[in-house]
């Protein structure tokens, strides 16, 4: 490995854990953004546990199915999470007006994307990790219990997670403020479709092979595999790694060309609408 | 082989859909000079900036940055640019500290702590270094953002009315600041202001702008004769309104 090559990987890293450090600041420095990143899981785990507790008193095969709501809410979560995470932390550059100081830095758009991801990580863990240890003190629901699985779920989940926040950063890179609704609306386009809490076969005919080409979806099933049947399938999560490679090349590809795209029409400057 | 000049800007065009914001401009800077862009609201200054600092692409013509190809070749001259605009800040609830030392891992400057120190003398802002940016005056936040625009050494510097909405005082002290690193660094500065005052003080040259087009270019002294008045404000003011065919024909 070459001197020069060597050096502009250590740059390229010192970039990018620049990036982390001021999201990392910013975290630190606020306590509303860390309580808002922790209380809509646990609120939303909470409701899901009751209900789950009510419908498995009245019905044989819920009861059976034990763990199926909280297993597909705390699913659920990373996959949201993952994307809100990736997506605010862009998104406070643009609050702070911050985009020109980034944009006109050595940054380069793999590196601001990498930051990001890495973000997401450290904020989905502040706001779910201390949910599975209430879910399982309220409801008994160990997450950790999936083992092996829950790495494959979590992967899978985060990188359909990474790939559709990619997406929406180039959006709203491109057209604004206007388009940043879309950061905290899109993902629930993907909730009845990836069959979060029924299964694919509840979906009419038509609508299964679309919900097929969700990476998420096969997350879910082999959740539900593993939770009533007590199976894992290593098959759904290689499907869903396959399709998720698609989608994160798909979202990175849109990326660069909407920030193209922004350069075109001076974009980078507005913070605006 | 000839040094590539600081920036040099060849028949640029820069047209939004069908308006031409930038109209085919062309001028070099030289290495050293400190050169002011004047014009009016939507003479095309902030794209003329925004194209050499790679933010925007031009339609036609090349734009080139110590001889990098803006925006294609960026990331081989990024590291040697900052700029500073009123209209980006940094990350307010950070501490000056902490954006200081966000900014110099991203122009990965070395010895880190000791430029922080040396910009806090340099620019007072050494009791400062440890508040929430957003505490702070207009005029210290200014200081922080040229402390960032400084925190790299560059030696081309992009200033977008730098001492906008600070007190006479602050501005007088950030100009003076200003020369300073420009005649220790030897580094080229392109300015964009309405405070003529502050581009007689700090500019070698004028470049005028009113349409998308360069109405003149030239140094100071010359500008004053050419249109005969005393002071650049009234040479834009006759560019600005249409009159500056017939002042410089009076001024003949």
């Amino acid at each position: 490995m070459s001197v020069a090559y060597k050096s502009a990987v250590a740059s390229s890293a010192r970039r990018i854990s620049a990036m982390m450090l001021r999201h990392w600041y910013l975290l630190r420095s606020s306590w509303p953004r860390l309580l808002d990143i922790a209380y809509w899981p646990t609120v939303q785990m909470v409701t899901w546990g009751f209900l789950q507790y009510y419908i498995a008193s009245n019905a044989g095969f819920f009861a059976r199915a034990g763990g199926t709501f909280i297993g597909a809410v705390l699913l659920w979560d990373i996959l949201f999470r993952g994307q809100l995470g990736f997506s605010i932390s862009f998104l406070e550059e643009m609050y702070s007006r911050n985009l020109g100081n980034i944009m006109m830095s050595p940054l380069r758009p793999f590196e601001f994307i990498s930051a990001l991801m890495v973000m997401s990580i450290v904020r989905l863990l502040i706001g779910a990790v201390p949910v599975t240890f209430l879910a399982i003190a309220f409801f008994g629901f160990n997450l950790y219990a999936f083992g092996i699985a829950l790495v494959a779920f979590f992967f899978n989940l985060m990188l359909t997670s990474w790939a559709i926040g990619i997406f929406v950063s180039g959006l709203i890179l491109r057209n604004g403020m206007g388009a940043e609704n879309l950061a905290w609306s899109i993902m629930f386009l993907f909730m009845p479709l990836t069959c979060v809490y029924y299964p694919v076969t509840t979906l009419p005919g038509w609508l299964q092979p679309v919900a097929w080409l969700l990476p998420p979806t096969y997350v879910f099933e082999g959740m539900r595999a593993l939770v009533i049947d007590k199976v894992f399938r290593p098959d759904l999560m290689v499907a869903a790694l396959a399709l998720n490679a698609a989608l994160f090349a798909a979202g990175v590809f849109a990326f660069l060309k909407l920030l193209q795209s922004a350069r075109r029409r001076g974009s980078l400057m507005q913070s605006g609408e | 082989m000839p040094q590539s000049p600081p920036i040099a800007v060849e028949r640029f065009v820069k047209i939004y859909k069908t308006d031409p914001a930038v109209d085919g401009i062309s001028f070099t800077l030289a290495p050293g000079s400190i050169t002011a862009l004047l014009g009016g609201n939507g003479a095309g200054k902030t794209t003329t900036i925004a194209t050499i600092m790679g933010l925007i692409t031009p339609t036609s013509g090349r734009v080139t940055v110590l001889g990098a190809e803006m925006p294609r070749q960026r990331y081989r001259v990024l590291q040697r640019m900052n700029f500073e605009s009123p209209y980006v800040e940094v990350p307010m609830r950070l501490t000056v500290r902490q954006n200081l030392t966000v900014f110099g891992k991203l122009y990965n400057v070395d010895d880190l702590r000791k430029r922080i120190a040396e910009l806090g003398h340099e620019l007072d802002l050494v009791d400062l270094l440890d508040r929430p940016t957003g505490n702070l005056s207009a005029g210290q936040k200014t200081r922080v953002s040229l402390a960032k625009a400084l925190i790299n050494n560059p030696d081309v510097l992009l200033l977008d009315e730098p001492t906008a909405s600070l007190d006479p005082d602050t501005a007088d002290w950030v100009r003076g600041r200003l020369e300073r690193y420009c005649r220790n660094r030897h580094a080229t500065v392109l300015l964009a202001s309405h405070n003529m005052t502050e581009v007689e003080r700090l500019c070698d040259r004028v470049i005028i702008m009113k349409r998308g087009r360069i109405e003149d270019d030239d140094i100071p002294a010359k500008l004053l004769k050419r249109y005969g008045r005393r002071t650049l404000e009234e040479v834009f003011l006759d560019v600005a309104r249409g009159n500056g065919g017939e002042a410089r024909e009076a001024a003949q």
